[in-house]
């Protein structure tokens, strides 16, 4: 069979049928700049026509091509030009109209979110991020699949501490809002440092200001692959050939997106962006990067060494996915949201992963802060303090990070929050009882680091 | 034509009928049998086809399902894919 061996082919059954190999997201990137008007009404139309013109054949061609190659395709998804820039224009700044907007639509070309309810506001707040910010509690309570993400820092620009500030508030009403159903619009809102422009996993895809009119970006999936490989590896083997081994999986996983992608590109007649070769857990059994930690030795993902086992996979996975596509962006790492991970889920309950294990893996790895559950009375100037904490973390690395916290309402450690689907499920973690409102309410910027002197 | 070459995998408890059960099908959807492995491993059949539907008579659809149906009737696992799909992950 020129070169496939049986070997080969029974392996790839393997991968998709016992390790969850999937292709997690093919995301529509689309601009939406054409639709600026000054009235909202007819922007709100112009967005939704455009929006079902160029993505209404997206989902049909994702299910042909998850028949033909037997490889399936968890999520559609759209994100758009960040909607604080669409609507600014507007007499009328009723961005919570926009965002039902978006919420018609996506439902309308049938993708599981839509993403880019965005600003970025590192610098500051022009009129329409602030109208945006402040929508942010109702929007995310009226609609089902929008996602927000808000930039609030950059290496080249510093943290914007107001941002920081009213973040912390807004997250916290956004959870209240959604209060009957576990604060699940604080799920779907993500706070970023370094946010880059062509990602395509929510909840903080957005279409960026340097991309083309539209293009199709491409996010993998496969914690249980890697898993099985390290897994199927004798205990006693070093790192290099450790690493040599996840980089040789990371290539396989990725050359599946990249098939995928570059075949769902040219169905739909659009450019191919890029490949996001992130490690992309569900709570799926097995399917889970805490779990590929625990196969190289840690008894319990959280203890001493975890931080070094996930920079080794996260270096490795980046290193053999890389070789694998003609251009690779977005997040580009291993994920760790709680929620998402049974491995991480049953850490944080066995009291191995704490909220601060986390917040230093997360300077390794990619994003951040990931769909952790926290008490429902935690205070927004602690909430801000988490937000400035990682965002520090990001600025001075030159990498992105994010938080997505959910203080749930009514609820405190011990307790579960339960949102299902991908977004899984998540023991309340505790988080630090001292305060840091002194701190958060300072105002103004922190300045842009040095960016000499690595020390 | 690579685009048109397929991979279908067969596998489950060895029984009397197989090969010639699926190469019927894959005749009367007009589908060229290129080349057939077969082996057993750990007590299961396995059976791996190379096809070419170029000149199919109907859709790779209505195609997969007739051979999923038999699949299901003999009891065994049934696996239809592009081939690209091999080629692009075991290949430098």
């Amino acid at each position: 069979m020129s070169g496939i061996t049986s070997q080969y082919i029974l392996e790839t059954i393997d991968m998709i049928k016992l390790h969850h190999l999937d292709i997690r997201t093919v995301t529509l990137s689309l601009s939406l700049r054409d639709c600026i008007s000054t009235d909202i009404k007819e922007t709100g139309d112009k967005i939704y026509d455009k929006i079902l013109k160029y993505a209404a054949k997206l989902s049909p061609v994702a299910d042909q091509i998850e028949e033909e190659y037997s490889i399936p395709i968890i999520n559609k998804r759209i994100a758009v030009t960040p909607i604080s820039i669409i609507g600014e224009s507007c007499t009328d700044k009723d961005y919570v109209y926009l965002a039902q907007v978006l919420d018609k639509a996506a439902k309308a070309v049938n993708v599981d979110f839509i993403g880019g309810y965005s600003a970025l506001v590192e610098k500051g707040f022009t009129k329409g991020d602030t109208a945006l910010i402040e929508s942010l509690p109702e929007a995310l309570k009226v609609t089902d699949r929008v996602c927000s993400s808000i930039n609030v820092a950059t290496s080249k620009a510093g943290i914007n501490m107001d941002a920081v500030l009213k973040m912390g508030q807004i997250v916290k009403q956004t959870a209240t809002t959604t209060a009957d159903r576990d604060g699940i619009g604080a799920a779907k809102l993500v706070v970023f440092c370094n946010t880059p422009n062509d990602n395509p996993f929510m909840a903080g895809a957005f279409h960026g200001y340097g991309e083309p009119e539209y293009n199709l970006n491409v996010g993998v999936s496969g914690p249980g692959v890697v898993r099985a490989a390290v897994e199927a590896l004798p205990d006693d083997v070093e790192f290099g050939d450790l690493a040599s081994k996840i980089k040789k999986i990371a290539y396989k996983i990725t050359s599946t997106g990249e098939l995928i992608g570059r075949e769902m590109a040219q169905r739909l007649n659009i450019p191919f962006g890029v490949i996001d070769l992130s490690l992309a857990p569900t709570p799926a059994i097995g399917d889970s990067v805490a779990n590929i930690l625990e196969a190289m030795g840690l008894e319990k993902c959280g203890t001493h060494g975890t931080t070094a086992a996930l920079a080794m996979l996260n270096d490795a996975v980046k290193k053999g996915g890389i070789m694998a596509s003609s251009h690779v962006g977005g997040l580009s790492g291993a994920f760790i949201p709680v929620s998402e991970d049974a491995g991480m889920i049953e850490a944080v309950k066995s009291g191995s992963l704490t909220f601060d294990k986390l917040e230093a893996m997360t300077s390794v790895c990619s994003v951040g802060l990931d769909m952790i559950a926290i008490p429902g009375n935690t205070s927004p100037e602690t909430i801000s303090g988490i937000i400035a904490d990682e965002m520090a973390i990001g600025m001075i690395n030159k990498k992105t990070t994010a938080v997505r916290v959910i203080p749930v309402p009514g609820k405190d450690v011990g307790d579960y929050a339960v949102y299902g689907g991908l977004l899984g499920e998540a023991p309340i973690i505790p988080v630090n009882k001292y305060s840091c409102s002194k701190f958060v309410n300072r105002g103004g910027r922190i300045p842009a680091p040095i960016h000499s002197l690595n020390n | 034509m690579e685009e048109s070459k397929l991979i279908i995998t067969i596998t489950g408890i060895d029984k009397v009928g197989i090969v010639a059960r699926f190469a019927d099908i894959l005749a009367k959807y007009q589908v060229n049998i290129e080349d057939i492995r077969q082996t057993i491993m750990q007590d299961h059949f396995v059976m791996i086809m190379m096809a070419d539907f170029s000149k199919a008579n109907s859709s790779f659809q209505e195609f997969k399902n007739a051979l999923l149906a038999l699949g299901k009737e003999m009891d065994m696992e049934v696996w239809v894919q592009r081939k690209k799909l091999f080629d692009k992950m075991h290949t430098i």
